[in-house]
């Protein structure tokens, strides 16, 4: 009998694809410590003064400062709205769940152009200048459905009868929801303040239409995109950008399978 | 009302509602001062508010409207098939090939938890005349002259799109592989099925509703993608987002801006509304 070994194709086929996938973002930071000013090989020697060039510059500080603020707002104004629709969709039958389920899944879907667009005429006519405020209404719209879907998950395997024990025992409401409730969801509320945090932070779209002249930071990377000079700066700057959203989504990533887990 | 409040119903509601008033307001409200401003039209620095059809019959009657939409749905019905088609292949290798799923799908996922903006930059980087892939087939001679095919066109477009959405493809494609009973593989090897037939007409037409759930999530957002056509299009891959955005931005015409972003939602409704019915029959056609 002859064994046959097959060659495996699929595998072969998901390591080329991985290789698809990773390339181009191992390449800002490659590039990075790339002694040279254009992104080419073969490359120069190593160095770090791309990112030492980015200490000191105003603009860039303030952009920063701006997508912290936006992006912490936006990681608890969502949550927070998040946590309560959350709570009701796992917890409560009520005419028109499934309605408002569908409702606030929405912004994923619409195209980014769309939202951005139609949001600069509303807040303009309503009397509301673009800036970061104009910017946190939209992100909290956009990073809203994220906040529900994690809430969601980690209320599913949250057990009902530890909040009634603890009505049983005298606890008030609000006791209950502090005491118990809140605790045991926690790692749930972090994995979701990490989310939308990060959605926010990396937005561009948006933000490019809401911001008015307060930049966040994607913003002032796409007005620097166009200069070939500063292209080592903006890699340096862009490989931060790239690690900081790597590990807070893989924190994230973390603290959402020990909510599901916990119960 | 208070006693609304204390029952079952009237606390889902309770919770529910801010956040669903809070888009379904920043919904309606965009929409609908859109659908007002698309009937208003531009005069040299002020808003005529009289209603008139005028900005629908221009962006029906301007050739360049027209071809922009339409690139934009090839466009984006061309990133479509290719993330699906390129995507497949994992999601079964993920479901049928190893026992190390998790950790197959958190390495796909990853890439994708950095910006947006970056990845199309970084396309940008590599595509270019003088770019990574050119320089990198160069120096190895495997090329003599640069390659100008690459970058600011179509296929730079879908390309860097392809990449962009592959876990929005390979996810949902992999959930309905996971569903598929095994039992029905083995009952159609039994029944003599070679392992193509076997796909063609058992696997595949049971993993159609994860297909068109990948092809909705890719397509609906790309129509109207600005990132992509502005850094790696060029001329020749600019899509309606471009045009809108002129129109918000330095055209100053935001009735035209605005009528241009309900017939591009329009037509994207309607395009994929289409494409799940004809999916759909296809599907039990197969069967």
């Amino acid at each position: 009998m002859k064994i046959v070994t097959r060659f495996p194709w699929l595998l072969v086929y998901a390591i080329a694809y991985l290789i698809f996938l990773y390339a181009p973002v191992l390449l800002l930071p490659l590039f990075s410590f790339n002694d040279g000013t254009i992104v080419a090989f073969p490359m120069k020697g190593f160095t770090l003064k791309w990112y030492a060039g980015l200490s000191g510059q105003e603009t860039l500080l303030q952009a920063m400062v701006n997508s912290l603020i936006v992006g912490l707002v936006t990681a608890t104004v969502a949550t927070s709205l998040g946590l309560f629709a959350a709570r009701a969709y796992v917890r409560y039958q009520f005419k028109g769940r499934e309605v408002s389920e569908g409702l606030v899944m929405l912004p994923l879907v619409i195209p980014g152009i769309i939202v951005a667009s139609s949001m600069l005429v509303l807040f303009l006519s309503m009397g509301l200048k673009p800036s970061l405020t104009t910017v946190i209404l939209g992100h909290v719209f956009l990073a809203l459905p994220f906040a529900v879907s994690i809430m969601k998950s980690a209320f599913d395997d949250f057990d009902q009868s530890l909040e009634e024990a603890a009505f049983d025992l005298g606890e008030s409401v609000i006791g209950t929801f502090r005491r118990v409730t809140l605790p045991i969801v926690a790692p749930g509320i972090i994995a979701s303040l990490l989310v939308t945090f990060t959605v926010s932070f990396d937005e561009f779209v948006l933000a490019f239409f809401l911001s008015g002249n307060q930049p966040t930071l994607p913003v002032y990377i796409w007005s620097q995109i166009r200069f070939p000079a500063k292209l080592p700066n903006t890699l340096a700057l862009g490989s931060l950008l790239l690690l900081a959203s790597v590990v807070l989504l893989l924190t994230a990533e973390y603290f959402r399978r020990r909510s599901t887990k916990s119960a | 009302m208070a006693g609304f409040l204390k029952t079952e119903a009237g606390k889902g509601l309770a919770l529910s509602a801010p956040a669903s008033l809070y888009v379904g307001l920043l919904v309606a409200g965009p929409l609908g001062i859109l659908v007002a401003y698309s009937f208003w039209t531009q005069t040299y620095v002020d808003i005529d508010k009289t209603l008139t059809w005028a900005n629908y019959i221009e962006a029906a009657s301007d050739p360049l409207v027209r071809h922009l939409m339409l690139r934009s749905i090839a466009i984006a019905g061309a990133v479509t098939l290719a993330t699906v088609a390129l995507a497949y292949p994992i999601a079964y290798f993920i479901a049928f090939r190893t026992q190390k799923k998790t950790l197959w799908l958190l390495l796909i996922t990853i890439p994708f938890w950095s910006s947006y903006l970056l990845r199309v930059f970084s396309w940008k980087l590599i595509l270019g005349f003088n770019g990574v892939m050119n320089s990198a087939l160069l120096t190895t001679g495997v090329i003599d002259e640069p390659l100008t095919f690459l970058l600011y066109n179509e296929f730079a477009v879908v390309l860097t799109l392809a990449h962009a959405w592959a876990p929005f493809a390979i996810l949902p494609i992999y959930v309905s592989l996971q569903k598929v009973d095994r039992a029905l593989l083995e009952a159609a090897t039994d029944l003599g099925c070679s392992k193509l037939e076997r796909f063609l007409r058992v696997t595949l037409p049971l993993t159609i509703p994860g297909i068109i759930a990948a092809s909705l999530i890719i397509f609906i957002p790309t129509v109207g993608d600005y990132v992509t056509p502005s850094l790696v299009g060029g001329s020749q891959g600019k899509m309606i987002a471009n045009l809108i955005q002129v129109q918000f931005g330095p055209a100053n015409n935001w009735p035209l801006g605005a009528t241009l972003s309900l017939v591009a939602m329009a037509s994207v409704g309607f395009v994929a509304i289409l494409f799940v019915v004809t999916t759909t029959a296809l599907g039990r056609r197969i069967r």
